[in-house]
């Protein structure tokens, strides 16, 4: 089955990485979810929670504030200005 | 004769006191320089991520957005140099103000304003000292740079980069920062920040064309809050390498001058010796010759 190859970085340090089943995020326009086989996709982001399904292991909670994600064959990058893992 | 010794004796303490303060400097600069390295790997996850995403927008040619604009004939240009704080550091502030200078007889030759914005108290010293105007000076952290004074700075910069001409806005904007190229070279280099130069981004992406994004809410939006972003992190990047710069170089410039130290208190270390020596075989002429006189009396 197809992963998602999910990299999660903040202004001066990476905060998650590795494969995932889903991503799910708050845009400013609403809450979207992504599955592996998504389009290319960029969207800037809300301050919210994002959850992230792995391959491997219990689900990953992190909350950002501001930035933008980007979602190009398979390969998400989550860029926020804030982000910390609260699991 | 005895004052000659003293006096040695004197300058080899002193020497040997600022030795050690050479030596701890060295040790700090170090153990921080590989800090310093480290926050800049960290960092560039971020500048990567955020390149490709700029390049994959400004590569719909359907856009158009104020900041990657460029202007026909520019009038006025705004400049931030990077020095360091303290000095200490060999010749890194030196060497960057030095590019900087050229920099800015170039921009004049081209009859564009310049406007400095100076970043490192050397920079601003620099400055006061020639009595020169600068618009904007940030001191206090060139050897930890931190997010928020990267966000401030871009903040800055952009504001004046929006601004039309006739306000007094500028045209372009360079960087002038010391490049990390390894623990011993480390090179002044000039950077345009604005306007854009997408291919340069687009190189750097490296895999293939850029696919056709669908964006949220809408291409303008996205560059729109992309792009100060973009600025923010070249310009923390800059900082953060300024940084590693700084550290190495005054590494390198503490050990020499340790090596320096020592080579000093062998020299007088010598001289005290020969001193000594002298005083030694004086006294011993001397009682010599009084024991002769006595005895031939």
């Amino acid at each position: 089955m197809a992963t998602l190859d999910v990299q999660v970085v903040a202004a001066d340090h990476a905060v998650w990485s590795g494969e995932a089943r889903s991503l799910t995020g708050r845009t400013v326009e609403g809450d979207i979810g992504i599955l592996p086989g998504h389009s290319p996709f960029l969207a800037l982001l809300a301050q919210g929670d994002l959850t992230i399904e792995p391959v491997e292991g219990p689900t990953v909670k992190a909350y950002v504030k501001g930035g933008f994600f980007s979602v190009d064959s398979d390969k998400i990058t989550v860029v926020a200005d804030e982000a910390d893992v609260t699991d | 004769m005895g004052a000659q010794i003293r006096v040695y004796r004197q300058k080899i303490a002193s020497t040997s006191s600022m030795k050690k303060i050479f030596k701890a400097m060295e040790l700090i600069a170090t153990s921080r320089v590989g800090k310093a390295r480290s926050r800049a790997q960290a960092a560039s996850p971020y500048a990567e991520a955020i390149t490709r995403a700029v390049s994959a927008v400004a590569s719909q040619d359907d856009v158009e957005h104020v900041l990657t604009e460029k202007a026909n004939n520019p009038q006025r240009a705004a400049v931030l140099i990077m020095a360091s704080d303290r000095g200490l550091a060999g010749a890194y502030s030196t060497n960057v103000l030095k590019r900087s200078e050229s920099l800015l007889a170039r921009l004049r030759q081209d009859d564009i304003e310049a406007r400095p914005y100076l970043y490192g108290r050397k920079a601003q010293a620099f400055y006061d000292f020639r009595d020169r105007e600068y618009d904007q000076v940030w001191t206090g952290q060139t050897d930890s740079p931190s997010v928020e004074r990267a966000r401030e700075i871009g903040k800055t910069l952009v504001d004046q980069f929006v601004e039309p001409v006739e306000s007094g806005g500028v045209d372009e904007i360079y960087l002038v920062f010391t490049e990390f190229k390894s623990m011993v070279t480390q090179e002044p280099v000039v950077k345009r920040l604005l306007p854009l130069s997408v291919v340069e981004s687009e190189e750097t992406s490296g895999a293939g064309p850029m696919p056709l994004y669908d964006f949220e809410p809408s291409p303008e939006e996205v560059l729109d809050a992309l792009l100060p972003r973009y600025i923010e992190s070249r310009i923390f990047s800059a900082m953060l390498e300024a940084s590693a710069s700084e550290l190495a170089a005054r590494q390198k410039a503490m050990k020499s001058a340790a090596d320096n130290a020592d080579e000093l208190i062998r020299k007088y270390t010598l001289l005290r010796n020969n001193a000594r020596q002298a005083e030694i075989t004086q006294e011993l002429t001397e009682l010599i010759a009084g024991a002769d006189a006595l005895a031939s009396s």
